[in-house]
């Protein structure tokens, strides 16, 4: 599969304007949550990145922190970009949500928010349930969710 | 004079939503004032069974998303476990891969234009299209033993080499293909009533289509050039000679449109691959357990109904830690409620169809 992971050069010009994010090895970016708005919106709009198309929305949940992954895509250039966020309070994980900047980011959240419990603020009427009943109780893709009927994971 | 609305509720037991899936309808005489999907009616929770099961194992749930192209939805997955432990697969797999996914994407554009032509009142349509895909699942039947649910991927390569007979066969048909495509047009796609019912309905702009994430012929119809096949070439599709059918206008006919030039393109590829297909293995060399290292990758593939993405997070055990699709029917769903605003009744029949859903993979 060719490689069309964002250039390192791209990368470290936004690291310069966000001091708080991190880049791995494989250029995959964590962002703070309080930045993650302004991130978003700047490799969105900024014509060098114009990262114009959220692919992907989800979460996964460790023992120590749950983490929002954003897959993101230039239609415009070809590459591509993933962005997480570490929810380190597992209790009451909130993260601003992607709705104002991306229209597609709203099922998906609503998915995101009903499987595995991660509230986006900052979007009126946001998140509600989407796959499950509206009275389910629990989130059924958090690591702690007790089933009955299943396979011992 | 002043009217009140009133609500109707289309599904979730209704034939034109393709499956049980439901839409809120809040009507101001024939005009939708407001629509609300509601999909989760086939929500299995695959991505939680799958945490409960070897690698291997979650292949045949994949199956049962898009069960209209369970070939596509099979190399997603692997193409994911593939990328997260480093496997390189063998060339003949490729070429096998190329020419049973390009199959099932026929399928299952066939089975988009015979239900949109039966939902707008074409229900000749339905018969002439699910005719035709009967020789094609015939094909993948041969090479998997099943006419549906194929579960003919695996970690590293294919279940089975294509046997002998597949290849005259395949070539027999693939000769029938512009015949079959030029059937559709005359009786569906050249339909003044049809033309009528779709045309300059349900408009997507290329804007719209973006920033809702939209992908596959749901978006390409409105102009835009997303095709993963082109766009960041997975597999080798790089050596292949196609092009990416584009519709103009973004409405409801141009969406249907380019289901059946993709059709067309399809025979293209799968005819390059036959001819160029080597000898060689069906399977890299993999441990008997696959135990990907502690990590985690995304990888995507375009499928018959847009982006189909795998996110797979190993924690170095047997089973996967987390795994999450991306699943392009889903998404393409999300922007429905906006798109009927506006539109009368019997549009929402037309826009949802020619978005072309697979319940099992918008509820997953």
């Amino acid at each position: 599969m060719a490689d069309c992971n964002i250039t390192s050069e791209l990368v470290e010009a936004v690291k310069a304007r966000f001091s708080g994010i991190e880049i791995q090895e494989n250029n995959d970016v964590t962002v703070p949550a309080g930045d993650l708005i302004p991130f978003m919106t700047e490799i969105k709009e900024n014509p060098d990145y114009a990262m114009d198309y959220l692919t992907n929305l989800t979460a996964a949940d460790y023992e120590d922190r749950l983490e929002m992954v954003y897959n993101l895509a230039s239609i415009t250039h070809g590459y591509t970009l993933t962005v997480k966020v570490k929810l380190e309070d597992k209790e009451n994980p909130q993260v601003p949500s992607l709705c104002p900047v991306w229209g597609g980011a709203n099922w998906q959240e609503r998915e995101t928010y009903d499987l595995m419990g991660i509230v986006f603020t900052g979007y009126p009427g946001h998140p509600t349930r989407i796959l499950l009943d509206d009275n389910y109780k629990g989130y059924p893709l958090r690591k702690d969710y007790q089933w009955e009927g299943g396979r011992e994971a | 004079m002043k009217t009140e609305t009133y609500t109707l509720n289309l599904g979730p037991q209704h034939p034109s939503t393709h499956g049980v899936f439901r839409i809120i309808l809040e009507l101001d005489g024939e005009t939708v004032v407001k629509a609300t999907p509601v999909p989760g009616y086939l929500h299995r929770g695959i991505e939680k069974l799958a945490e409960a099961r070897t690698y291997t194992q979650v292949i045949p749930y994949t199956d049962r998303m898009d069960y209209m192209a369970a070939m596509l939805m099979n190399w997603g997955y692997v193409a994911a476990v593939e990328k997260l432990m480093g496997i390189e697969v063998p060339e003949r797999v490729e070429y096998i891969r190329v020419i049973v996914g390009e199959l099932s994407r026929i399928a299952s554009h066939q089975i988009a234009i015979g239900a949109m032509g039966g939902d707008i009142g074409a229900l000749t349509a339905f018969t002439y299209t699910f005719r035709d895909r009967e020789y094609v699942i015939d094909l993948l039947e041969m090479v998997s033993g099943s006419r549906m649910t194929f579960s003919y991927f695996r970690i590293g390569g294919v279940a089975a080499d294509l046997p002998d007979e597949f290849f005259p066969a395949t070539r027999k048909l693939l000769n029938e293909i512009p015949a079959m495509c030029d059937e559709y047009d005359d009786l569906v796609t050249g339909n003044e009533i049809f033309q009528a019912r779709t045309k300059q309905v349900g408009i997507i702009t290329p804007e719209m289509g973006i920033n809702y994430s939209l992908s596959g012929p749901t978006l390409r119809g409105s102009g835009v050039n997303y095709d993963l096949r082109k766009a960041r070439p997975y597999s080798i599709y790089d050596r292949f000679d196609f092009e990416v059918p584009l519709g103009t206008n973004g409405d409801c006919f141009d969406r249907f449109r380019i289901r059946i030039d993709e059709i067309r393109q399809s025979k293209r590829i799968i005819e390059q691959a036959l001819d160029q297909i080597p000898e060689g293995p069906i399977m890299a060399k993999v441990p008997k357990v696959i135990k990907p290292p502690a990590g985690d990758a995304y990888a995507e593939i375009e499928s018959s109904k847009g982006v189909y993405g795998a996110y797979v997070v190993s924690d170095g055990s047997p089973k996967p830690y987390r795994v999450h699709f991306r699943r392009p029917s889903f998404i393409n769903l999300g922007y429905l409620g906006e798109l009927c605003e506006g539109w009368k009744l019997a549009d929402v029949i037309a826009i949802l169809a020619s978005i072309d859903i697979v319940l099992g993979e918008v509820d997953c």
